[in-house]
């Protein structure tokens, strides 16, 4: 009888707190539902503005850099001279960016892209495909991909660029 | 395990008050018995060893349960003093926000999660430990509860019969000849009688003891349905944005579903319109002044094929429809709500390239304001070349143009010119009244000849499988109270001792019920009337 009740007693705390543990942890703990950290990060083909296409999937057995921007963003604006010159340093390392505009005008992008003579290519997301299939949310955001196409870490807001290297040289191969 | 042997040779659980069979008191207790949970042993009292024991013990304990739901009504009041995340402009970090906007206790706001505060950990703690306070609060009762209501036998001790609120004691003639009518009373208002050597319990609506129980079932499915909202799939809520004339992939469907918004419609109410009856309250508002109708007029695509997120869709119409108010667009469980609109978006802009000293035009150009052309040919040596475009201008803190969106608010644009005397060109920087040159006098302009509009429309995507979870929790929840509160658990006991016949009579709600009750059951009959104890007192 005595065990009896120890053991329903423990069986039912343990059900519960197995229930309240895994809705914090998908919660809190966890940045977004659909998308996150160590999954492999969805494919995508875009067009940067020479009329190259761009297809992530091509890019397997380097590090990709994957940055969603516009250029309204102010810290976007910040940060892309800190990649930019990163990139330069590191793109002999196999790690290389991809900028993705939050659909914007080309024109308005080429401005952009000319004013701070940005040597990464530079695609547009003109329907929201790609921003849906990485859930965007607020920009900047930064998708670190390794030479598996894993996700190895999302970072939202501004980046310095003591951050940049570190970041870059966490997804060299 | 240790028990309690009462004189009436029923077993009880240790802790028991009142025998589960005969209801004499096994302890000190007050002149007036208190009935609830007849008695019984809670579990949570009698066993504290293990450390199971004492969280089950913590977790049983009503005034835990109420304390917690006190502290999670004054964290959900402060909540509300300073405004949720989602509530601030969204380009700006809330961290910063916060304290810029409410200094330190502000910082402290955010910091402890107030921003966002039915994401923030500890509130969901709050949440989920209330559900496990009801659920062994409600364990630690009902068990007891049953067992007590289903041993309790006919004959009782006579301490437990005088010491109910309302009771009587006399001695009745012909005691066996009455009985038979009172029963019959008894069992004409929905009274079970239970009869042992001439002593009567009448018992009705013990059902309604369980009330509280399933109400608490109820609740605890509800709040599994929540739960199960954080399951990816199970719940979308996603909103969207589309244009008279766009096609766009409906987010929250994994890239399977686009959308193509082919009007929207936004009517009201005039007076010309309308039916004689309605005019005076047309008058009232206004014509023209109160909605009539918000449409979206859809076609719903579904994507063919692999899906590669960025590629040029495959499409396939599934089918057309218009979105109104509560009337969404349902297909495979997703449905698209009418929630918000914009009307008279900026779509293109046309100029005259002009010669200032005559104006005379050399021809016309169209910008679209999503998609512009970089360069416009006008013939006969005459072009114009569009350098920069700022759809929302404005001028940042270093004084260069720039723009706050990407949606075509107040666009601006910097053109430069080209005609057969101004091979070089000349550049002008035209926004909506207003043009600069930089370099200075031009000899041509930009003169602004029109603009087209469309109207935006905004969508609430939603999925949800939890809500037939939550809708069964919901009615479970409203059945347990329904039963709880529009049923009374009435007892009544008739027993002789000797010469006397005791009677006594208990209900767990509605006293004064019962006793307009057992006025019309006892009346015209040799039985005293049972009196309230607590009248006689004071």
């Amino acid at each position: 009888m005595k065990e009896k009740r120890f053991w329903l007693r423990t069986v039912i705390l343990a059900i519960m707190l197995a229930a309240i543990g895994y809705t914090i942890y998908s919660n809190v703990f966890v940045e977004k539902k659909t998308i996150q950290v160590g999954d492999s990060a969805p494919d995508f083909v875009l067009t940067d503005l020479n009329g190259n296409k761009i297809q992530l999937s091509d890019y397997r057995g380097k590090g990709v850099f994957l940055n969603f921007w516009g250029t309204w963003c102010k810290p976007c604006e910040k940060e892309m001279p800190y990649i930019n010159s990163q990139y330069n340093v590191y793109k002999n390392e196999g790690v290389e960016v991809i900028a993705v505009n939050a659909g914007e005008a080309k024109v308005t992008v080429q401005t952009f892209v000319d004013r701070f003579q940005l040597t990464f290519p530079v695609v547009i997301d003109q329907q929201d495909q790609v921003m849906n299939a990485y859930n965007i949310g607020p920009l900047p955001a930064t998708f670190l991909i390794d030479k598996e196409g894993k996700i190895v870490d999302i970072i939202t807001g501004m980046m310095t660029e003591e951050d940049v290297k570190k970041y870059m040289e966490r997804i060299q191969p | 395990m240790e028990q309690v042997k009462c004189e009436c040779g029923h077993v009880n659980p240790i802790g028991t008050v009142l025998c589960e069979a005969c209801g004499k008191p096994l302890e000190e207790v007050p002149m007036l018995l208190d009935m609830r949970y007849e008695g019984s042993a809670r579990r949570s009292q009698t066993y504290n060893q293990t450390i199971v024991d004492k969280i089950w013990n913590f977790f049983s304990s009503v005034k835990v349960g109420v304390w917690l739901i006190v502290i999670t009504l004054v964290a959900s009041a402060i909540g509300t003093i300073y405004p949720q995340q989602m509530y601030i402009p969204p380009t700006v970090s809330p961290a910063e926000y916060y304290e810029e906007q409410y200094g330190w206790l502000g910082k402290w706001y955010y910091a402890l999660g107030f921003h966002d505060l039915y994401s923030s950990w500890w509130y969901m703690l709050l949440i989920a430990l209330i559900g496990v306070s009801l659920v062994i609060c409600s364990l630690d009762r009902v068990v007891p509860l049953y067992r007590a209501l289903n041993n309790q036998r006919v004959t009782r001790n006579e301490q437990f019969l005088q010491r109910q609120r309302l009771f009587s004691r006399s001695q009745v003639k012909d005691y066996e000849n009455a009985l038979p009518r009172v029963v019959d009373r008894l069992t004409k208002r929905g009274y079970r009688i239970r009869e042992e050597n001439g002593n009567i319990l009448a018992e009705k609506g013990r059902f309604s003891r369980w009330g509280p129980y399933v109400n608490h079932i109820g609740l605890i499915v509800f709040l599994i349905g929540a739960m199960l909202r954080f399951v990816p799939g199970m719940y979308v809520d996603e909103s969207m944005w589309i244009r008279e004339g766009e096609i766009k992939e409906i987010p929250g469907t994994n890239g399977k579903y686009f959308l193509e918004n082919k009007t929207f419609i936004f009517e009201v109410y005039e007076k010309e319109k309308e039916k004689e009856a309605f005019q005076a309250a047309i008058d009232r508002v206004g014509s023209g002044m109160m909605a009539k109708n918000y449409q979206t007029d859809v076609v719903l695509y579904e994507r063919v094929g692999s899906i590669v997120a960025g590629e040029e869709p495959k499409l396939k119409e599934v089918k057309s429809f218009s979105i109104r108010v509560n009337e969404p667009l349902k297909h495979d469980h997703y449905a698209l709500y009418q929630v918000d609109f914009k009307l008279n978006e900026l779509k293109s802009m046309s100029f005259h390239l002009t010669d200032k000293q005559t104006d005379k035009s050399f021809g016309t150009i169209t910008v679209d304001l999503i998609q512009p052309e970089k360069e416009y040919d006008l013939g006969n040596g005459y072009k114009v070349q569009l350098l920069s475009y700022f759809p929302d201008f404005y001028f940042d803190e270093n004084g260069n143009p720039n723009t706050r969106s990407k949606v075509p608010n107040n666009p601006a644009f910097v053109f430069k010119m080209f005609a057969p005397d101004r091979p070089k060109g000349e550049v002008s920087f035209t926004a909506i009244r207003q043009t600069i040159e930089p370099f200075g006098d031009n000899k041509y302009k930009m003169a602004f000849a029109g603009a087209d509009t469309r109207h935006v429309s905004a969508l609430t995507v939603r999925r949800d499988f939890t809500l037939w979870i939550l809708g069964i929790g919901g009615t479970i929840f409203m059945i347990g109270l329904i039963q709880g509160m529009y049923w009374n658990h009435r007892r009544v006991w008739i027993q002789r001792i000797n010469e006397d016949v005791l009677i006594a009579a208990h209900t767990n709600k509605n006293w004064f019920g019962l006793k307009k009750e057992l006025e019309r059951i006892f009346n015209d009959t040799p039985f005293v009337m049972p009196i309230d104890q607590l009248d006689k007192r004071s």
